[in-house]
């Protein structure tokens, strides 16, 4: 990374400038799509119950979201504003169909539990809104910094909200269980799943809760009235 | 109370500004002014309507409670010797005693956890304590089954007080009842311990004790979902020795509550009632369209006679209790009347259409809770409107 940057320097703007980073950072805990933006809250709620989707899902937003970025960023000029919406809809189409079939292809079992979640990323509204909002609008660099920081701090949430559920919902963390079985009720111990958190309604409630923790700690979220 | 007065007096220094516990002034004001009637009065505009303060209006509602709490701990200990075929031998002494035994540690968790949370968050936010989860804190182990282990029962607790109540505000400001917030919570959370047949008496043997052949543990309310019919008589149930949630299952002792809260002024009677007429108007039109049901089983229990609605499952307790909490009920006069109607309507439809939920009232009273505000918004805007009209009317009268 480092020689990269040297290489770079005669540039205007480093790779990494503060300004680059920016972008890359904001959307993490600042910005957040999901917690701040309250953006792509749907797919949130649906395949949060374990981490595995959830990983894998976050991992096939990065990838169509920077990938994205860089096409509707290179494109920009050329885009009738007219037809821009169309244009953006068949990029994101094409990059879904691409990541469902390698989905299909060597991760058969995730990609059935996600079953259409993957080819609703199409309609996640955070990807639209970064093409509209930024890649329409900036370089092809600055465009994939962006696409990534937002297609990660989607992420962060849903695994953050999928472990929550994982865990207290069936007792395992990626499909290994963590509490002795002996624990169970059935076997004579104390402990019992709690089934609420299978629950879309616990998804809603453990994003609140984040977006809790996150506006009491964060200066910058708080709001005066 | 001398003595008392001059134990708070001494040890109030230390809690003031500037004093040793600062930061416990929430928790001292808290247990001062519960202990006596605060000495200082509200500083700007006329507030004080009545000779009454929300601590004693709770304490009423405690008081409104007793009955079914005494009888929910007799019938506990009765439905648990009626199981194991002991139900002749043993006194009222014996009933109520083991009941004891099994209820009070409900209860102790139930304030225990609820208050302690309560206390952190007044200290965390400086504010003074809220009596609101006095009464909360004795309706959670009331319906609750008695078999429900005591650290579930603690979860739903701190859900209710911290997403159902502390979110919104604090007492006052929740939208929905947090004591409904805590059984709703418990029942999709812990599901095999909140429903079903096993749960709702305890039937823990000791050495030489059996449970009786053939005996089923099911709910009048939870029979009649799954097969369309009860052992249960109509006497039993409207006298509570029925087995079901702790203090949910007495009539009786329902109404004692009932009538010490509309006496007090304290429970609206309008909420009441009209939930009552709600209830017998769905039960009027189960019975009265039961041939066109899906299955022989909700037919069944789509032909019991509505006024039996009544008196199974938490109807009473729900509507008595729960539907008129000051806070989470419609405000407004007519409000009211609609908002306890619709709870009646749909927590008897809500019961009969979906044997896995049995227990409508309580989902009733959720979804109505969120209504409310809506409601209470038509009824002002109505109001509005016609005095406006009439105004309007009036100028041109006089022009």
């Amino acid at each position: 990374m480092s020689t990269e940057t040297i290489e770079k320097k005669k540039e205007s703007e480093p790779l990494f400038s503060k300004k680059n980073r920016k972008l890359l950072k904001d959307p993490l805990n600042d910005d957040n799509p999901i917690t701040v933006q309250v953006l792509g809250i749907c797919s949130a709620l649906a395949i949060t119950v374990q981490l595995k989707p959830a990983v894998v899902m976050s991992l096939s937003v990065v990838f169509v979201m920077a990938a994205g970025n860089i096409i509707i960023s290179l494109l920009r000029n050329m885009i009738p504003q007219r037809v821009r919406i169309i244009v953006m809809l068949t990029v994101i189409a094409a990059l879904v169909i691409l990541v469902d079939q390698v989905l299909k292809a060597y991760l058969f079992d995730v990609s059935k539990q996600l079953s259409v979640f993957i080819g609703l990323i199409i309609t996640n509204c955070i990807i639209m809104g970064r093409f509209e909002a930024f890649a329409m609008g900036n370089g092809v660099w600055k465009s994939f910094l962006d696409g990534v920081g937002n297609a990660a701090g989607y992420g962060v949430i849903l695994i953050l909200v999928s472990v929550f559920r994982e865990f207290f919902g069936t007792g395992t963390l990626w499909g290994y269980s963590l509490i002795p079985d002996s624990w169970y009720m059935a076997n004579g111990g104390f402990y019992s799943d709690n089934g609420m958190m299978l629950l879309p309604p616990m998804a809603l409630i453990t994003v609140a809760l984040i977006i809790w923790v996150q506006r009491a700690n964060n200066r910058k979220l708080i709001e005066e009235n | 109370m001398k003595l008392l007065h001059n134990v708070i007096d001494k040890f109030e220094p230390n809690f003031e500004k500037g004093g040793k516990f600062e930061k416990l002034w929430p928790l001292f004001d808290g247990f001062k002014t519960f202990a006596m009637v605060p000495g200082h009065t509200a500083h700007s505009g006329a507030h004080i309507r009545d000779g009454i303060d929300l601590k004693r209006t709770m304490f009423t509602v405690i008081v409104a409670l007793i009955p079914a709490l005494i009888f929910g701990m007799w019938n506990v200990g009765y439905q648990h010797y009626l199981a194991l075929g002991l139900a002749g031998e043993m006194s009222f002494i014996d009933n109520i005693l083991f009941g004891a035994i099994k209820v009070l540690p409900m209860v102790v968790v139930s304030y225990g956890v609820g208050l302690a949370i309560e206390f952190a968050f007044c200290i965390y936010k400086g504010h003074q304590i809220n009596e609101g989860y006095l009464v909360t804190g004795m309706l959670i182990p009331l319906i609750m089954p008695v078999d429900l282990p005591l650290w579930m029962l603690a979860i739903s607790v701190v859900f209710a007080v911290v997403i159902g109540k502390e979110v919104f505000g604090g007492t006052g400001m929740n939208i929905l009842n947090p004591a409904l917030t805590a059984r709703v919570f418990a029942f999709f959370a812990y599901p095999t311990y909140m429903s079903g047949d096993k749960v709702w008496i305890n039937t823990s043997t000791r050495e030489g004790q059996s449970v009786v052949d053939g005996y089923s543990g099911a709910t009048a309310l939870g029979d009649l979902a799954t097969s369309g019919s009860t052992q249960y008589s109509a006497m039993d149930m409207f006298l509570g020795l029925i087995p079901g949630s702790v203090g949910e299952t007495s009539v009786v002792m329902i109404l004692i509550g009932a009538f010490i809260l509309i006496l007090a002024g304290i429970g609206s009677w309008q909420i009441m009632l009209s939930g009552v007429i709600g209830a017998l108007a769905m039960g009027g039109i189960f019975n009265l369209f039961a041939e066109y049901a899906l299955s022989p089983e909700q037919q069944a229990f789509m032909a019991v006679p509505a006024w039996q609605q009544l008196i199974m499952g938490g109807f009473a307790f729900g509507i008595v209790f729960m539907a008129t909490d000051p806070v989470s009920a419609a405000q407004t006069a007519k409000g009211k009347i609609i908002y306890g109607f619709l709870v009646g309507f749909f927590a008897i439809m809500i019961r009969v259409f979906n044997p896995a939920y049995p227990e409508g009232i309580m989902l009733a009273i959720l979804l109505l809770n969120v209504f409310a505000p809506l409601i209470d918004h038509y009824v002002v805007e109505g109001n509005i409107k016609r005095r406006m009209k009439r105004a309007a009317q009036l100028q041109t009268v006089n022009a």
